[in-house]
C-alpha cells in the first residue's frame, strides 16, 4: 500500500514546464533516490510533496485519499517533514532549541507559560539516542560536526512521527566520515518505517542507501527503478540522456 | 543505556565557571568593580552616599533604553531612534499634563505614543522589507521633529494639577532610599532577563538572530516578532522618558539627544552582538554601569569632559575586541 502517490503531477511556470506528466508512488519504509541534473524538475517536485508549490494539474494522494497543500505547515500536518539542503538550523542555540524551534514545549497556564526545559532536553535526547548519534541536547550547533548537525535537522522530524522525509542533498557538503554517520542515520529512520526521499547528487551514497531509484530529465520521469537491478552507469546515462528511458 | 542517555541529556559543554569566565559580561563587571574600588581610594567624593545616588539614577535612563535595545539587537537589528522616542514620549507627557489632564492620562498618551512609534517603525522593517538602520534613522528625525511641533519648541516646567506626583515618581525614594529610577530598572531587568531565557517569545528573538530563514522554515512568526521587539525598544524609550520627565522636572526639545549611540554602546560593552544572536539584560545593565562609572569618575578626576568620548569608544572597542579573543581561543 503506497504512502504517498503522485498522480499525472504537472507544474508550469509560465511557458516553463518544470515538471511534466510525473507518476509515482512512494511505500512505506522505501528509501527513494530521486536523481536528475540541475533543472531536471527533481526541486519543484519536492516542493509540491513538501507545500511550497501546488501543482498546475494533477493529484497527491496520501493513504489513498487526495490532498490539498497550500503552506508547508500543512505538509508538516499531513506527516510530511522536509531535511533542507541548509539544514535551517539556528548556530546560536543548542541542539535541543533547534529539534523544538517552532514547536517549544511549555509548561503552565497561559498567560504565565514558561519553557519546560527539562521535557525538550529529554524527549531531544531520546530521539539522539534512537538515531545513535553522539550528539547531545545541550551543544550549541555553532560547535557540531556537518554530521552532528544532519542529526539535529532529522531530528526534528522525529517530533511529529512523520510517515515522509524529504531530504535534500544531505550529503553534499561534508566529510567522508560524516557521510556514513548521515547514511545510517536514514537507514534508522527506514527502519522505523518511515519513508525517505534523497535528493542527491552523489552516486556512492544512493546506491549505499536506496532501494529504489527515481530519474528526472528536462522535467519527465525517465526510470523508476529497483536499485538492485541497476548500475551507476546507467543511472548516470539516465541523467544525462545518453540512456533515452528504461 | 538509561544511564548513558540520561548521562549524554545531563551533558554541558562548559562548566559554570568556564562559562562565566567567557562571558563579556563578567569580565566587564569586574572592570565596574576594580574601577569602583579605585576611586573610592583616589577620591574622598566617589564612595559618597550622594554621589553613588547619583550614579546610579544616572544609570538607569540609558539602562532601561539599553533593555530595549538589546531585544533588538539580538534580532538582528538596530534602532537608532529611541533617543528622539524618548524626547517625543517625554513631551507627549508634559504637553498632556501641562493642559491639565491627570497623570494617568498624561502616562497613557505617552506609551501610547511609543508604541505606535515602535510598530511603525517595526512595520516597515519586517513587513515593506527596509533595513532597520534606515527607517530608525528616519524616526530619528521625525520624533523629534515631532516634538518640537508638539510643544512649539519650548520648555515645559509646569505638569498641571499632578505636577507633584509626576516629579515623585521620578525623583523620589521610597524603598529603603533607592532612587525609584533604580528600581523600576532593576524590575524591567529581572522582566527581560525572563522574558529571554524562559519564554517562547523570548527564544525565537534569538532563533531569529541566529538564522532568520531557519526561523521562517520551522514556522517561527519571523514578522510578528520584529514588530514586537521594536514595539518594546520604543516603549522602553517611552518609559525612560515618562521617568526622565519626572526627574528632571522639565522638558526641553533637546532631551536625549545623541543617547541612541550611548545605549548601543551600552548593549555592545554588556556583550549583545550587533551581528545577531547574542545578548543579555543583565549584560545590558551591566554596559550602562561602566559607562556612567567612566564619565562619573573623569568629573571626579578632574579630567577634561571632552575626554569623555574617547574614554567610551575605548570601553566598546576593548569589549567587542575581548569577545573576539576569547572566541578565537574557544574555536582552536
Amino acid at each position: 500500500m503506497a504512502v504517498l502517490e503522485l498522480k499525472h503531477i504537472s507544474k508550469h511556470f509560465g511557458a516553463i514546464e518544470a515538471v511534466k506528466d510525473v507518476s509515482f508512488s512512494l511505500g512505506a519504509g522505501e528509501v527513494i533516490g530521486l536523481m536528475g541534473d540541475n533543472g531536471a524538475g527533481k526541486s519543484t517536485l519536492v516542493k509540491m510533496m513538501a507545500g511550497n508549490f501546488r501543482p498546475s494539474s494533477g493529484s497527491i494522494l496520501m493513504d489513498g485519499k487526495e490532498i490539498v497543500m497550500h503552506r508547508p505547515v500543512e505538509a508538516r500536518e499531513h506527516g510530511i517533514e522536509i531535511v533542507h539542503q541548509d539544514l535551517a538550523l539556528c548556530d546560536n542555540l543548542t541542539a535541543a532549541a533547534n529539534v523544538f524551534l517552532g514547536r517549544e514545549l511549555r509548561l503552565g497556564v497561559w498567560p504565565f507559560r514558561i519553557l519546560d526545559y527539562p521535557s525538550m532536553y529529554r524527549r531531544a535526547g531520546e530521539i539522539f539516542a534512537e538515531l545513535k548519534s553522539e550528539t547531545r541536547p545541550r551543544d550549541l550547533v555553532k560547535k557540531m560536526s556537518g554530521g552532528q548537525r544532519q542529526a539535529v535537522a532529522i531530528a526534528r522530524t522525529r517530533l511529529s512521527n512523520a510517515k515522509i522525509v524529504l531530504m535534500d542533498e544531505p550529503t553534499a557538503a561534508i566529510s567522508v566520515r560524516q557521510v556514513a554517520e548521515v547514511l545510517n542515520l536514514i537507514r534508522r529512520l527506514r527502519d522505523q518505517g518511515i519513508t525517505v526521499v534523497l535528493i542527491s547528487h552523489r552516486m556512492p551514497d544512493l546506491f549505499a542507501v536506496a532501494d529504489r531509484v527515481i530519474v528526472m530529465r528536462r522535467g519527465s520521469k525517465v526510470a523508476d527503478k529497483e536499485i538492485a537491478k541497476s548500475s551507476p552507469e546507467e543511472v548516470t546515462g539516465l541523467i544525462t540522456g545518453a540512456i533515452e528511458t528504461v | 543505556m538509561t544511564s548513558s542517555l540520561t548521562r549524554s541529556i545531563d551533558q554541558k559543554q562548559q562548566t559554570f565557571l568556564s562559562s562565566i569566565l567567557a562571558s563579556q559580561t563578567f569580565w566587564v563587571f569586574i572592570a565596574v568593580i576594580l574601577a569602583s574600588v579605585a576611586l573610592s581610594f583616589a577620591t574622598d567624593s566617589f564612595a559618597t552616599s550622594k554621589n553613588l545616588y547619583n550614579i546610579t539614577r544616572n544609570v538607569t535612563f540609558t539602562a532601561i533604553i539599553a533593555l530595549g535595545m538589546t531585544l533588538v539587537i539580538i534580532t538582528g537589528g538596530i534602532d537608532l531612534s529611541v533617543g528622539s522616542v524618548l524626547c517625543l514620549c517625554s513631551m507627549v507627557l508634559a504637553v498632556v499634563m501641562h493642559a491639565g489632564y491627570s497623570i494617568e492620562i498624561g502616562i497613557a498618551a505617552s506609551i501610547l505614543t511609543a508604541l505606535v512609534v515602535g510598530a511603525f517603525n517595526g512595520f516597515l522593517i519586517a513587513y515593506i522589507g527596509l533595513p532597520p538602520f534606515v527607517v530608525t534613522l528616519g524616526m530619528l528625525s521625525v520624533a523629534r521633529s515631532l516634538a518640537m511641533v508638539a510643544s512649539g519648541n519650548t520648555v515645559v516646567f509646569e505638569f498641571g494639577p499632578d505636577h507633584d506626583t509626576l516629579l515623585a515618581l521620578g525623583g523620589g525614594a521610597w524603598f529603603f532610599g533607592i532612587a525609584n529610577p533604580v528600581m523600576y530598572t532593576i524590575v524591567l531587568a529581572l522582566l527581560t532577563g525572563f522574558v529571554l531565557r524562559w519564554t517562547r517569545f523570548g527564544r525565537h528573538v534569538f532563533a531569529i538572530g541566529g538564522n532568520e530563514s531557519a526561523a521562517t522554515l520551522t514556522g517561527v512568526p519571523v514578522k510578528m516578532i520584529k514588530v514586537a521587539v521594536y514595539m518594546i525598544s520604543a516603549l522602553s524609550a517611552g518609559i525612560a522618558g515618562i521617568v526622565q520627565t519626572g526627574w528632571l522636572g522639565a522638558v526641553t526639545t533637546n532631551i536625549g539627544a545623541g543617547m541612541e549611540l550611548q545605549v548601543i554602546a551600552a548593549a555592545v560593552i554588556g556583550g549583545a552582538n550587533l551581528a545577531g544572536g547574542g545578548g543579555t539584560a543583565l549584560g545590558a545593565i551591566i554596559g550602562a554601569m561602566l559607562i556612567e562609572v567612566i564619565r562619573n569618575s573623569l568629573g571626579l578626576l578632574g579630567i577634561n569632559a571632552f575626554w569623555q568620548g574617547t574614554f567610551i569608544g575605548g570601553a566598546i572597542l576593548f569589549a567587542v575586541l575581548f569577545d573576539r579573543l576569547a572566541n578565537y581561543r574557544r574555536n582552536v
